[in-house]
């Protein structure tokens, strides 16, 4: 067991950490009303009642919050610190990154005892994050889509009902439930990795979405 | 209600020469309003506007007509011929005069094709093409020839000089049945058959008369076709999903449904969207206009919508039944959720697999040989 001196530094800064949780709870409540949109439990004793258009409405609201959160995170890519920069979901495109990533991935398949310190990102994981805002962007482009057809002379409509016109609005469909799943599969490897990683690395890797802080070996000014 | 003083009344044209010359084909002026009264309003164009089209309907300028069938079962000629108010088969045909039309012209053979080249020759370009039926592109066309031409040469030759394209059904708009998955003729519709003409669609199995003759109507009246959406069909007749307009909304929104066909939902007139209703998909307006003399449509008789007004409505909106397709690869009865269980399924085994396997190994935690910085 390793007892060295580790040292606090400051990494994921508000935005960060607030686009992370936004983005969390906004999972849960979009998967959560996007199954019940899917299979509706038929919960209503009288045509006056409302129970499909309020669940609906919630979706949409989360929705446009999900929406907004993805945007200011992409925003803070430019804006933050070079731990929230752009640069670090593309790990592959430096010589570095690529040593990084092999290193982590020889980690991950038990062919190194040691686990490679990551003061920001782990390259794996940014990897995984460049493809899930791919899911993300489909999601919010079909989810709008089929959401704008309902007033198909609106802004929304001329912002994303074009894509029904080339994509059978079935697909679109299609493609906005299953993409869901991935994101499950998604949360299964993060849940699973940032475990992994705060019990592996000792750097209060699930504590740091919270407060911001991680602890490494080097000092930042090393 | 307050009546309107003389000079205020809403038709301030003299209708004279119009209603005779109906009154000569048997439409009696009162019909002949009502009709170009219905027509106003299935435009959604305002009251103030009927004189216009009373006007254009009377006129002795009409186009000819020139109907063209393809690779279609005629529905939509059934449709139209079918239907008896308001008296539309008789107002299509004398306002305009179909000079060519396969199933209901006395002349065949020969003669028939005769007539069809004499109104293109004598017309000058000034005919309305109606297509009904996709058109094959595969084999030079082979699969469809009338009179020894391939539909393809047909199409491109008629709809090219015409004032206008109407194409009636889905086949025609967008190639249809014939053109479902796997396609074995290469039927397309219209518009992909012969780009670049004056061409609006009118989709649906069959078409909806009502929407074809508003079509028409507003040709005659403006001398142009009605504003079209980015899939080429009339805003007026497809600017509002079936979902949106739908008499069955209420119970939708308050989570009323069918759950299977003959329960109490069904026999209560509930929401079909679990029975796999296309509704949500579908842009028509079937819940306004309506079937057989504005009597039925197919979710007021309890059916869902299938769709059959949208683009690759066969292999797109299929199965019928369900809400979401079938996923292309994975068969026919895997569903998007199995297979989506399933991989969150396998992702969960195999990061379990691996968290027990990291227990069980002894491993160093960064220190400085493996720090990064």
């Amino acid at each position: 067991m390793n007892s060295q001196c580790k040292f606090k530094q400051y990494i994921w800064e508000l935005p960060v950490r607030w686009c992370h949780w936004v983005n969390a709870a906004c999972i849960v409540v979009l998967s959560l009303t996007g199954l019940f949109i899917a299979y509706p439990a038929p919960l209503g004793k009288s045509p006056s009642d409302f129970y499909m258009g309020w669940i609906r409405f919630i979706h949409f609201v989360a929705a446009y919050t999900f929406a907004v959160s993805v945007a200011c995170r992409v925003a803070w890519s430019f804006l933050g610190n070079k731990y929230a920069g752009w640069r670090e979901f593309f790990p592959v495109a430096t010589a570095k990154g690529r040593r990084k990533t092999l290193a982590m991935l020889r980690y991950y398949f038990f062919l190194d005892k040691e686990v490679p310190e990551t003061i920001g990102h782990n390259p794996l994981a940014t990897t995984a994050y460049t493809f899930l805002f791919a899911l993300y962007l489909l999601m919010i482009v079909t989810g709008f889509c089929l959401y704008s057809t309902h007033a198909p002379q609106g802004i929304l409509f001329m912002l994303f009902g074009w894509v029904q016109v080339y994509v059978p609005t079935q697909i679109v469909r299609l493609l906005h439930h299953t993409s869901m799943y991935l994101i499950f599969g998604f949360v299964v490897n993060h849940i699973y990795s940032a475990w992994l990683m705060d019990i592996k690395e000792h750097g209060a890797e699930i504590s740091s979405m919270f407060s911001g802080y991680r602890f490494t070996v080097h000092r930042k000014d090393d | 209600m307050k009546r309107l003083p003389e000079e205020e009344k809403p038709f301030p044209i003299d209708l004279q020469p119009e209603s005779r010359f109906w009154e000569k084909r048997g439409v009696s002026r009162r019909d002949f309003i009502k009709f170009c009264t219905a027509m106003t309003a299935a435009l959604s164009l305002p009251a103030a506007m009927i004189p216009r089209v009373a006007e254009a309907l009377g006129s002795d300028d009409r186009p000819s007509v020139i109907w063209l069938e393809f690779q279609s079962c005629t529905g939509d000629t059934e449709a139209l011929l079918r239907s008896s108010a308001p008296t539309v088969a008789e107002i299509i045909l004398d306002v305009l005069s179909i000079d060519y039309a396969e199933t209901i012209m006395a002349a065949a053979g020969v003669l028939a094709e005769e007539t069809r080249a004499k109104t293109v020759k004598e017309r000058g370009g000034k005919y309305i093409v109606v297509v009904e039926g996709s058109i094959p592109t595969r084999d030079n066309g082979a699969h469809c020839c009338i009179g020894g031409r391939s539909a393809l040469d047909i199409a491109r030759e008629l709809c090219g000089n015409a004032l206008a394209t109407i194409a009636v059904g889905t086949c025609a708009s967008y190639g249809g049945l014939p053109a479902a998955a796997p396609n074995p003729s290469g039927a397309v519709g219209v518009g992909e058959a012969v780009p670049g003409i004056t061409l609006i669609n009118l989709p649906g199995c069959p078409v909806n008369t009502d929407n074809l003759v508003a079509t028409i109507v507003h040709f005659l009246t403006f001398g142009r076709l009605p504003e079209t959406d980015g899939k080429g069909r009339p805003l007026f007749a497809y600017g509002k999903k079936i979902h949106d307009n739908c008499e069955r909304r209420p119970h939708f929104d308050a989570g009323q449904y069918v759950e299977a066909w003959g329960d109490q939902g069904h026999r209560k007139g509930h929401c079909l969207y679990k029975m796999g209703c296309k509704g949500p998909a579908t842009f028509h307006n079937c819940p306004v206009q309506k079937y057989n003399e504005k009597t039925a449509w197919p979710v007021g008789s309890g059916h869902g919508c299938v769709g059959c007004s949208e683009p690759s409505f066969w292999d797109s909106m299929s199965p019928f039944y369900r809400r979401l397709p079938a996923v292309p690869g994975f068969g026919i009865e895997a569903t998007a959720d199995k297979i989506g269980l399933g991989l969150v399924a396998t992702a969960a085994a195999g990061f379990g697999i691996h968290g027990a396997l990291n227990a069980l190994r002894k491993d160093k935690e960064p220190e400085d040989s493996t720090r990064e910085g």
